[in-house]
């Protein structure tokens, strides 16, 4: 299968029903994209589809053939990915950091569908990623500062 | 009139020293190592002294400087988003009178002969390795001032380091660390009693606001290290199906159909696991693939039949009765003092009340993983470890290869909160490698797997009774406790709580009530326990924070004035006259329970929240306070609970006093995480058992706070502490034990209702947060 990841061409040997993280992570060796559920549960493996947030635990990789794969290893070549990780970096949202990479992920797609979000906005996007760490105030902050709407989260 | 009636147990500073102390005291396990035993039979050590390796100030060990000046800070703690990685070097960079922008780190491998203790619990890295991380740098600042002077041939009097240079004043003269680094290396290290620390008035760095993490940007590239990600060309990815009961053995399994399917290299039976080892994996059937998919997909083609042992029968609901049974009659007595029958046989009014906190799971991002190989009958393991050296102790045992020939490589942890200090996930990575003739295997534990096979915290039952006088006052005070040990998973059942979780909350309550009896009936672990962030602090600041503000409505007063009242006048409580022999490790003459500062933490964040002010219907404010890892937290949570049920946190202010401060915006945001980790178990988190068996999956079943459920504001008070003389706290724990209280509270205020049970999840009609 030829796929397009971060407007690169790939080439993958792979099941055609093997989960996209898999083929990132095991096959690809592009481990920025986590493992935490396996069942679209937590967020931790989103990925952007054509710019769709997506989770790539369960998104056979079948599906992405002559699709645009973005990760977070290639986000920040986009104004507002970058915007998003400079933001995350500013107010030092991560702790464990490892569902940053899924957060930021949603995030982005959330700024590009809405660029100036409100808080219902961003519960509605961010909701489906969870960070044991409890990083969400943070979080929240940091896509209000990449958005420009700094101070107007309560 | 007082009876210390404490069982000669271990002290339980580690939780890895707390095995050696387990077996010397009471033999309940056989531990290979004896110098480790031996060491627990020494006189008893505090601190970073009393852990195993202690602690080393060497600046050898931990500075490198590069001829370009660049300086290479080793960590030797592992990171799980406390910080460490970047308030360790904070501390040295200090001293060295560093400039910031020219140190890196390195992590530091599982090796304590080296570099001291790596056990990284307990909320301990900053309080045990600040003093030895300032000594530290400030030996390596002066023996570049040395090499310096000597360049010069001045006195070395005449020169002092300023930001990465030695300068010399008199004539202007300047050398950079690079160039000096080389000379000063080879200078002998300076005596600690010539070591000039910096006063705190010319820190650089230690308490400044500001500081970037020093992995931030690679966790927003996705650059970032988790023991997860490492990754090697021919590498094999492997998953684990483990009895689904502990204890459980597998009777016999049939593996053709899944050795079938695409991708799978091999399906083999788990090595029996060995004896003196202490976090072995359970028994299993491994599946190694050629990636993680296959090796899950080619699981669920297993077919096991298994043995379930004698905790096949495990029921939590039945499990529950139990407890409540035990704890409505008379146990071991803890501590007692004054004279509790007889006080509240004469009380006014007489409140009793239970708590329920059943068992939780960790349910870190990065679930439990880790990557092994061999090469020349050397093996190399990378995991996520809060416990790097028992990890390498447990891989040289179970692979039967000495120990210096195990590398040990910390990765960074997507989470720990105690989970991680089990490294059985690291042991089976190393079997597994050893079982693919040293190929690079990766193992991933499966979110089910996590959920099905934690080490779990304890289930608890707390019972409590207090007698009131006419006037209000409370004048007697019973505690009783019942909940699994964690001793019950290093031998056989303890079967009632050990000094150290007695010492979260139960028996060191600094309470100024004149008869007071601690008790802990038994009970019997049937799944494994473990050590989960703010451990037996949990259940019991629940129930205590809980009570005290039953007691107050009863008594018709003011929360807060009423718990200040509890506590009393301030002033300095020896630990041992409250029968607590473990005070977290720590020496009870440099730390008592100071309840000064718990009276401040309850001022200023009933200040901060705007306690006293008038709630509309359906809206309250709930206090909880509590000490715990020689820190003072208290909270009050904000709280509107709607007419079908619906319960909001908007707001959650939280005061907090560990001392001083290293690194205030890690601090401040273990706080935040403190706050969310405690409203999400108060709201969402249980794990049942029937047959033996956890019954949640996965995230739709154990469910956690998320962005919709968290307080938008979340607001952290640190109370300044500027006398560096002062012992610090801890800092990664004690923020969760009083949310869930504080929490409970709230609901009160707003509704009338008063909850006993966690989670709270529908107990209020509605979908709770």
């Amino acid at each position: 299968m030829d796929l397009t990841i971060n407007e690169r061409t790939v080439q993958v040997t792979a099941s055609e029903d093997t989960a996209l993280l898999w083929v990132l992570r095991d096959l690809l060796g592009m481990t920025g994209t986590k493992f935490g559920c396996g069942m679209a549960l937590c967020g931790a493996c989103t990925v952007h589809v054509d710019g769709k947030a997506v989770r790539a635990c369960v998104l056979p990789v079948s599906a992405v053939v002559g699709k645009k794969v973005t990760t977070i290893e290639g986000v920040g070549s986009s104004a507002t990915g970058f915007a998003v990780q400079e933001a995350w970096k500013a107010l030092n949202v991560p702790q464990c950091g490892y569902c940053q990479a899924g957060q930021i992920m949603s995030a982005a797609a959330l700024l590009v569908e809405k660029p100036a979000p409100s808080d219902a906005d961003i519960d509605a996007a961010m909701s489906g990623n969870i960070c044991r760490c409890g990083t969400y105030t943070r979080i929240r902050a940091a896509i209000m500062q990449a958005s420009g709407q700094v101070g107007k989260t309560s | 009139m007082s009876a210390v009636l404490q069982q000669a147990g271990p002290s339980g500073l580690s939780r890895r020293d707390f095995i050696a102390k387990l077996t010397a005291a009471g033999g309940l396990v056989v531990i290979g190592c004896k110098t480790r035993i031996l060491a627990a039979e020494e006189a008893r050590k505090y601190g970073a002294d009393g852990m195993p390796h202690g602690a080393t100030d060497k600046p050898l060990v931990f500075i490198a400087i590069g001829d370009d000046g660049i300086v290479t800070i080793a960590v030797h703690r592992s990171e799980m988003g406390q910080g460490v990685r970047t308030g360790m070097p904070l501390i040295v960079a200090d001293e060295l009178e560093a400039d910031w922008s020219k140190v890196r780190i390195q992590q530091a491998p599982a090796d304590e002969e080296k570099y001291g203790n790596q056990d990284t619990d307990g909320s301990r890295s900053t309080r045990h390795f600040m003093d030895p991380m300032r000594r530290c740098g400030a030996a390596a600042r002066a023996m570049l001032e040395k090499a310096a002077a000597a360049a010069w041939s001045v006195p070395v009097g005449e020169v002092h380091a300023l930001n990465h240079e030695v300068v010399h004043a008199k004539t202007g003269r300047k050398l950079g660390y690079g160039a000096l680094a080389r000379k000063a290396a080879k200078l002998p290290i300076p005596p600690h009693d010539a070591l000039v620390l910096k006063p705190a008035s010319r820190f650089r760095y230690i308490g400044k606001e500001g500081t970037a993490l020093l992995d931030g940007n690679d966790i927003v590239t996705g650059k970032a290290q988790y023991g997860i990600d490492p990754w090697f060309a021919g590498m094999l990815f492997a998953v684990v199906a483990r009895s689904p009961v502990l204890g459980g053995k597998i009777k016999r399994f049939d593996g053709t159909a899944a050795a079938k399917l695409p991708g799978v290299v091999q399906v083999l039976e788990m090595p029996a696991t060995v004896a003196d080892a202490t976090f072995h994996p359970l028994a299993g059937v491994a599946v190694v693939a050629s990636d993680t998919g296959a090796a899950i997909k080619a699981r669920g083609a297993l077919k096991i039949e298994w043995d379930d042992g004698p905790n096949g029968e495990y029921d939590s609901d039945l499990y529950r009765a139990q407890m409540e049974k035990a704890a409505r009659n008379p146990g071991k007595v803890l501590r007692e003092s004054g004279d509790f029958a007889g006080a509240i046989a004469k009380a006014a009014h007489k409140v009793e009340a239970e708590y329920y906190l059943p068992h939780i799971a960790h349910a870190t991002m990065e679930p439990p993983c880790a990557v092994a190989r061999i090469v020349d009958g050397k093996c190399e393991v990378w995991a996520p470890t809060q416990a790097p050296q028992v990890t390498r102790e447990d891989v040289s045992k179970h692979l039967g290869i000495p120990f210096d020939q195990v590398t040990v490589h910390v990765t960074l942890l997507g989470g720990g909160f105690g989970r991680k200090s089990k490294p059985d996930f690291a042991i089976e990575a190393a079997l597994l490698s050893k079982a693919m003739n040293g190929r690079p295997v990766k193992v991933t534990w499966t979110r089910e797997d996590d959920l099905h096979h934690d080490f779990f915290h304890t289930v608890s039952v707390e019972h409590l009774q207090a007698g009131l006088d006419a006037g209000g006052k409370v004048t007697s005070w019973l505690h009783r406790s019942v909940a699994p040990s964690i001793g019950s998973i290093f031998g056989p059942d303890p079967k009632h709580e050990l000094p150290f979780e007695q010492g979260m909350g139960l028996i060191n309550l600094p309470y100024d009530i004149p008869n007071m009896r601690m008790e802990n009936p038994e009970a019997t672990a049937h799944t494994r326990i473990g050590w989960f962030r703010s451990v037996s602090n949990v259940p019991h600041a629940f129930a205590v924070q809980s009570f005290a503000a039953e007691l107050a409505a009863v008594a018709g007063r003011d929360h807060r004035d009423f718990l200040l009242d509890l506590i009393g006048a301030p002033r300095l409580i020896d630990p041992t006259s409250q029968h607590d022999s473990w005070n977290h490790g720590e020496s009870p003459k440099l730390y008592p329970v100071d309840t000064g500062r718990l009276r401040r933490v309850i001022e200023t964040v009933t200040r901060e929240a705007g306690w006293g002010a008038k709630s509309a219907d359906g809206h309250g404010l709930g206090l909880a306070a509590h000490y715990s890892f020689l820190s003072y937290t208290a909270v009050v949570a904000q709280v509107t609970v709607d007419k079908t049920g619906y319960l909001r946190i908007p707001r959650v202010d939280i005061a907090f006093d560990c001392g001083p401060v290293v690194n205030p915006d890690r601090v401040r945001s273990q706080l935040e995480g403190a706050v969310v980790m405690g409203i999400s178990l108060a709201t969402l988190g249980e794990i049942t058992f029937k047959r033996g068996r956890s019954q949640q999956d996965n995230f739709h079943q154990y469910r956690v706070t998320r962005m919709d459920t968290a307080p938008r504001d979340i607001r952290v008070h640190l109370l300044p502490a500027t006398d560096w003389s002062m012992p610090l706290g801890g800092v990664g724990e004690p923020g969760v034990p009083p949310v869930a209280p504080a929490l409970c509270n709230a609901i009160f205020a707003a509704t009338g209702r008063r909850i006993r049970r966690m989670p709270i999840r529908d107990q209020l009609g509605g979908t709770s947060s």
